[in-house]
């Protein structure tokens, strides 16, 4: 294949994945994996560097919208971003030792749960400032956010140690495969700590740069970025998540929702199958 | 507490703009060099198959990306610009520290100072190796 040929299907593929990423909540990242390994046969380290690369994109691109807007938790992400990064080292560590197969494999079983997560019907929490435990205080996290109304809404939270424990992991599994982790980091806000969906997807997309870098310096050391692949899809994964993003206003996201979730799963079982028959 | 909130949205409305600007002017970096990299090599066969494994430490790889700049290869401009993304969340943490030592807030001075130890801490590690 040649470069131009090469450059063009990753636009095209990256365009894909910021779409189906942005539409389906599950980011662009983790989509250009399979699509880099799975259908280009790119070695499984420049996949995980390119899509640490993409990552880092969406993740700046959007929360500096977000930040505007006053709805992120600085204090929050800070704190959190302590065991994010801890997990991302140890993670890009194991990664740099780890074999391609077993890569493969782990990222396969992410991708079915991520996936299955995106379905679940998630509950909105609030927990008033009064019912938030004594470590959030101390921590200074119980916090406001504004209503389009032009209201604030004071929140707290609880669970703060099982949600830092739950950080670390999704930290871990951002250094090992390069993906921002959304979905863990959704389970560690919404589902232990009870934050409102408002501040922990906002707070979540903000720590995805800083929680990225941490691995992303051993990664550039190792030869993991590979300028070629990653210039084409930071280009086709911002474009394609703007156009997504635009399309979720009109059309009904649950429906699509569904479709891009079964169609992950499919990928996800393609990974599983090549890793374990040792293809990729 | 109102001079604390005051000077809270006055810097998270700096580092939203950061992030923005950051995240353009990447982007350009890359894409210029992705276009002068078509022009020069696009015939070039690729394949990306095998991994090669690289053990250069983080300076090294600057020097080599600079020096590349220099001479108007399109690669080493890419890799500028993926540098150059890589630089907008390092840029929004040392701004919340800032943040956090203007309003006197010793304990996110120090769990700010935690995590960039920590990132440092990356960067070495890739040095004694």
């Amino acid at each position: 294949m040649t470069l131009l040929t090469f450059t063009l299907i990753m636009f095209l593929g990256a365009f894909a994945a910021g779409f189906v990423g942005s539409l389906s909540g599950l980011g662009g990242g983790i989509i250009i994996i399979p699509l880099l390994s799975v259908f280009l046969g790119v070695d499984m380290h420049y996949a995980i560097g390119t899509a640490l690369v993409a990552v880092i994109a969406t993740s700046s691109g959007s929360a500096s919208a977000y930040v505007k807007e006053g709805i992120t938790n600085m204090r929050l992400g800070m704190f959190l971003e302590i065991a994010t990064t801890a997990g991302a080292v140890i993670g890009a560590i194991i990664s740099t030792n780890a074999n391609t197969s077993v890569l493969a494999i782990i990222f396969g079983l992410t991708l079915t749960f991520s996936s299955i997560n995106s379905l679940r019907k998630k509950e909105d929490h609030l927990v008033t400032p009064e019912e938030s435990s004594k470590l959030a205080h101390n921590l200074k996290l119980v916090s406001t956010y504004p209503t389009p109304q032009g209201t604030t809404v004071k929140y707290g939270m609880k669970n703060i140690i099982g949600g830092f424990s739950m950080m670390g992991l999704a930290g871990m599994m951002s250094g090992l495969l390069g993906i921002g982790s959304g979905a863990f980091k959704v389970i560690a806000m919404d589902s232990i700590m009870k934050i409102p969906f408002k501040v922990s997807t906002t707070t979540s997309n903000f720590m995805m740069g800083v929680t990225a870098i941490a691995s992303s310096v051993i990664y550039i050391q190792k030869g993991y970025i590979e300028p070629s692949i990653c210039m084409p899809v930071i280009i086709g994964v911002l474009v394609g998540a703007m156009v997504g993003a635009k399309v979720l206003l009109k059309a009904n996201p649950k429906k699509l929702k569904v479709f891009f979730a079964f169609l992950i799963l499919a990928l996800a079982i393609n990974m599983i199958y090549n890793g374990v028959m040792g293809n990729i | 507490m109102g001079t604390t909130k005051f000077s809270d949205t006055d810097l998270q409305s700096i580092i939203g703009n950061v992030l923005r600007y950051g995240v353009w002017t990447a982007l350009s970096v890359a894409g210029l060099g992705g276009i002068i990299l078509l022009f020069t090599r696009s015939n070039e066969e690729v394949h990306f198959t095998n991994f090669i494994e690289k053990d250069d430490n983080i300076i090294t790889v600057v020097q080599n990306i600079l020096a590349g700049v220099s001479q108007g290869n399109g690669e080493s401009i890419i890799f500028l610009g993926i540098l150059l993304l890589f630089l907008t969340p390092i840029l929004r943490i040392f701004l919340s520290l800032l943040s956090f030592f203007l309003e006197k807030d010793w304990l996110y001075v120090f769990i700010t100072l935690i995590v960039i130890g920590i990132i440092v801490f990356s960067v070495s590690f890739g040095f004694s190796h």
